[in-house]
């Protein structure tokens, strides 16, 4: 790691290393896409070797210079925490990846990388410290508890883990969904308005939830709960990742106790429902009136990077929903065409071709199961995860609301200070020692609450910033490992398509 | 030019025609050797570039090329169906109409949603769409390629006076074929046609031979008519998969997810792009061979049926000779002509029985051979698709995991690049 040159040619056998401090991540301008040579940092480079900015028509070249022109940049990300990756050992093991040792820090950001890096160091030394985090929970056993409209699904809990802050190493309880919504709000309600991103709860859904109380055992419903109970699962495992929040009493009461005082306030169509959907407009017509004096420019890099971010999962996702709808469509295609080139079979009077003709129908019939496992494949890894992320993103940007929020109770305060100043003067000039005395105990009660809020506000700065380290390295891992997970399903399928293909051609090979 | 590529697609059609003929064993007999080694596509037509290779005395010259349009295929074709001397023979299908319809359609939104897309998306979308036009043109080149390969190979047909006109009248046939249309009309074969199911299965059998070709080619019709449909629909499915794996690849690849992604967005976007390629390349190898297979024995069928068809019709014929024969003898009158238009019929139905067997049992022996061939590339082009995709895979994840191996990823990762 001796040496800051960056080496131009991608087809070198030498790797990219980078100093520390060095900006790998420029931000770029308002050019095209692919534009991330900031002057800053490739000074040395000879640019067009590396063909960002210009070439955008060779984007999708099958030439891959372009790609792996950035790529080599990028990944050299790792370079400070290779020696730590290289004696952990290529494991071919997914989940869940143990983060106290191998980190790996998205340098997003600019200028203001410094502020960045410091606080994200200061998260290591956290990590380091302490219990290992190792702790599994997943959500199983759906059952339906009840009949009519009243009936419920439950869930089992079962959560598994060497920490010291639970009694036992392994434990399970029973929840219903309206139990998990009510963690959610309970944790909401403490942690949100101090700048933690906590994560939001699985959504509602009425349609979905109405046919499985009504008790239609039907395709549908069984993938309602099956997608249900995942989200769940999921969103439990994000709960227990955030150090905080593990610890918070609510969290374990939910994770062990046997018996959970039903969560009322949750439902839909209640009183508590309506007042937070007031609150929601309430908060949502605040966000526009504050005018926030943004001192601090990485507040405001990130809230855009967060916009952008939102924007661009939100499309994707659509694009993923898409493709398992045409995957779902190709399995319907597909098993329809099988069942036609059955009939086809039985109709051809020559033995040899009717044979191949039904092994072929069989091939597009398995084949077609496939296809369906990998729609649902394509579902559960890729369009969960993003939809997962564009809830998670909305968190976000909610704590920087709340970060405003307490931005403008500090401006509230100080100028309520202001005016009490200035009442206190007109007092003294009017000689009113009683009223003087009210006003000077307001004032100095006021002066506290302006400290307060400064404190708050910093405070809330500080923990926000490292939420979204948090948060960053979080996703890094998420989408790593959901990818890998994604692409070894994709891996299986071409698997096994190869072996039921080459088992049909000898069959085509008999023809006579 | 959105329209048309205008392309001369000539080095292109050859390299890709390696997946071609849905018929075998055609174009292998040296004294008289067809194919259409060029075409033009221009605003809606498409011009064909005939080339002819023989060493029959009939022709002027032993090699020499004419350019010819669609209309002029039908020319033929419909010309050889009106020919009473053929009447026993399967007449090859008509190649049917060049079709950019589909791709120009897709061309046309493409451009009307320019604007809500990124430009590499536009881009890739814009590739894609002049891959399936050229798909198309492909198919259409093939297709007529076949039918005058089907007529050189047929012992009675490759003698034909007009086919030799076709293939060696250096002149525009226009004017040939507005004569053929005022003698025939078209409207009268389509009346013709419609009838021919019901006179088919209504005339009773005496030959078992015919009574079950007649049962067989019915029914057959019938599922490969479906199975037709269906395997359409398929190819259209794959096709939507890619077009979403272009969406996908080219929103990952923007900068701002990209970014969060760190190195797995490299692999990612990459499996995507290439993916989506295999998926493309599928859907047209698929096209080609099976779905071409379907359709193409689907008229073929059809061409048989025409022939039980006439035969039907002659037996009806002859069956009614015969009644006006009795009608003549219990009158007295007009016996001779009657015993003469009997005798006709009678040698006119065995006739179309003689060559009929002929040219079904060959059709059969053609029908199995075409599958087995397309059944056989098929399968292997499927293999060979599915251990790319499995190899692209297997790489990333590699590349994934194995951090330290980054040199030979990168290595890999463009071979493959490449391979695709």
């Amino acid at each position: 790691m001796a040496d800051a040159a960056r080496d131009p040619q991608q087809d070198d056998t030498g790797l990219l290393e980078l100093e520390d401090g060095e900006d790998l991540f420029p931000e770029p301008g308002p050019g095209p896409a692919l534009e991330e040579s900031g002057p800053a940092s490739l000074t040395t480079e000879d640019l067009s070797t590396n063909a960002n900015g210009p070439k955008q028509a060779s984007l999708f070249d099958d030439d891959p210079d372009d790609l792996f022109a950035e790529a080599t940049e990028e990944v050299s990300l790792d370079s400070p925490d290779r020696d730590v990756l290289l004696s952990d050992g290529p494991s071919p093991a997914i989940t869940p990846m143990t983060p106290p040792t191998s980190v790996i820090t998205p340098r997003i950001g600019h200028a203001h990388d410094d502020m960045f890096t410091h606080s994200s160091f200061d998260e290591i030394e956290e990590e380091d410290g302490g219990d290992s985090f190792d702790i599994h929970i997943s959500v199983s056993d759906p059952e339906k508890v009840g009949d009519g409209m009243n009936a419920y699904m439950a869930y089992k809990v079962t959560t598994k883990t060497s920490m010291s802050l639970f009694k036992l190493r392994e434990f399970s309880v029973r929840r219903r969904f309206s139990d998990f919504l009510g963690l959610h709000s309970k944790l909401a309600s403490k942690y949100l308005h101090i700048g933690y991103i906590v994560p939001p709860a699985p959504e509602k859904s009425i349609v979905g939830m109405t046919k499985v109380k009504v008790g239609k055992e039907d395709q549908s419903s069984n993938e309602f709960v099956e997608k249900r109970r995942s989200a769940l699962e999921r969103y439990l495992m994000r709960t227990v990742k955030h150090p905080i929040l593990l610890k918070d009493p609510d969290v374990l009461q939910f994770l062990e106790s046997s018996e959970l005082p039903r969560a009322v306030s949750t439902q839909a169509l209640s009183s508590a429902g309506l007042l937070r959907m007031v609150n929601k407009a309430a908060d949502a017509v605040n966000k526009m009136t504050i005018k926030m004096n943004e001192s601090d420019a990485w507040f405001e890099e990130k809230q855009q990077h967060f916009e952008n971010l939102d924007v661009q999962l939100r499309k994707l996702h659509a694009s993923v929903e898409s493709l398992v709808l045409h995957r779902k469509e190709l399995s319907m295609n597909m098993a329809s065409f099988a069942k036609s080139a059955a009939m086809l079979g039985n109709s051809e009077d020559h033995t040899a071709l009717s044979r191949a003709l039904s092994q072929l129908a069989e091939v597009e019939e398995k084949i077609d199961q496939l296809q369906q496992d990998q729609a649902n494949a394509d579902f559960y890894f890729l369009s969960e995860l993003l939809g997962d992320y564009v809830r998670l993103i909305t968190a976000v940007k909610g704590v920087f609301d709340q970060r405003m929020k307490t931005w403008q109770k500090w401006q509230d305060s100080q100028m309520m200070l202001q005016k009490k100043r200035e009442a206190e003067a007109k007092l003294q000039f009017n000689n009113k020692p009683d009223k003087l005395q009210q006003a000077k105990d307001e004032i100095k009660e006021l002066e506290m609450k302006v400290q307060q809020g400064e404190r708050d506000f910093e405070q809330i700065s500080k923990t926000i910033r490292k939420e979204v380290g948090r948060f960053e390295k979080e996703r890094v891992k998420d989408f790593k490992s959901t990818v890998i997970q994604y692409l070894e399903t994709l891996l299986q399928t071409q698997q096994q398509m190869i072996k039921y293909w080459e088992a049909f051609l000898p069959e085509a090979k008999a023809i006579s | 030019n959105l329209l048309c590529p205008g392309a001369r697609c000539g080095a292109n059609l050859c390299r890709l025609m390696s997946i071609r003929s849905v018929s075998v064993d055609l174009n292998n007999d040296a004294s008289l050797l067809i194919d259409i080694p060029d075409a033009l596509c221009e605003r809606d037509k498409v011009k064909f570039t005939v080339h002819t290779k023989t060493t029959l005395s009939s022709f002027q010259k032993p090699e020499f090329s004419v350019p010819r349009q669609h209309e002029d295929f039908i020319w033929l074709h419909d010309t050889l169906v009106e020919t009473e001397d053929y009447a026993g023979l399967i007449i090859p299908p008509a190649p049917p109409k060049p079709d950019f319809e589909g791709p120009r359609e897709k061309m046309h939104k493409l451009g009307e949603g320019e604007a809500t897309m990124t430009k590499e998306e536009y881009t890739k979308m814009k590739q894609e769409l002049e891959a399936e036009y050229l798909a198309v043109f492909k198919k259409t080149v093939q297709v007529h390629e076949i039918f005058l390969q089907r007529l050189s190979s047929h012992p009675i047909l490759n003698k034909d006076r007009n086919f030799q006109i076709f293939l060696e009248y250096d002149q525009d046939l226009s004017v040939r074929r507005k004569n053929a249309k005022e003698m025939f009309g078209g409207f009268f074969k389509n009346m013709v046609k419609s009838a021919d199911e019901v006179l088919i299965s209504g005339v009773k059998e005496v030959d078992d031979f015919f009574e079950q070709e007649k049962t067989f080619l019915l029914d057959y019709y019938s599922k490969i008519k479906d199975s037709t449909a269906k395997a359409e629909k398929m190819t259209r499915s794959h096709k939507n998969i890619a077009d979403d794996y272009i969406r996908i690849s080219s929103l990952m690849y923007q900068q701002k997810i990209t970014r969060i992604l760190i190195y797995t967005h490299i692999v990612v976007t990459m499996s995507f792009v290439s993916l989506q390629k295999v998926e493309g390349r599928v859907a047209s190898d698929q096209e080609l061979k099976l779905t071409e297979l379907l359709r193409y024995y689907m008229r073929d069928i059809q061409a048989a049926k025409d022939l039980l068809y006439r035969r039907a019709r002659a037996l009806a014929d002859y069956e009614n000779s015969n009644k006006a024969l009795d009608k003549a003898r219990l009158k007295s009158k007009d016996i001779p002509q009657a015993e003469e238009h009997q005798q006709q019929c009678l040698q006119k139905f065995d006739k179309l029985s003689e060559s009929g067997k002929k040219e079904l049992t060959s059709f059969k022996g053609r029908r199995v051979v075409a599958f087995r061939k397309n059944l056989i590339e098929m399968a292997e082009l499927e293999i060979k698709h599915a251990k790319v995709r499995s190899s692209i895979q297997l790489y990333y994840i590699c590349f994934i995991m194995c951090t330290n191996e980054l040199q030979y990823a990168w290595g890999i990762c463009k071979i493959l690049c490449e391979q695709i």
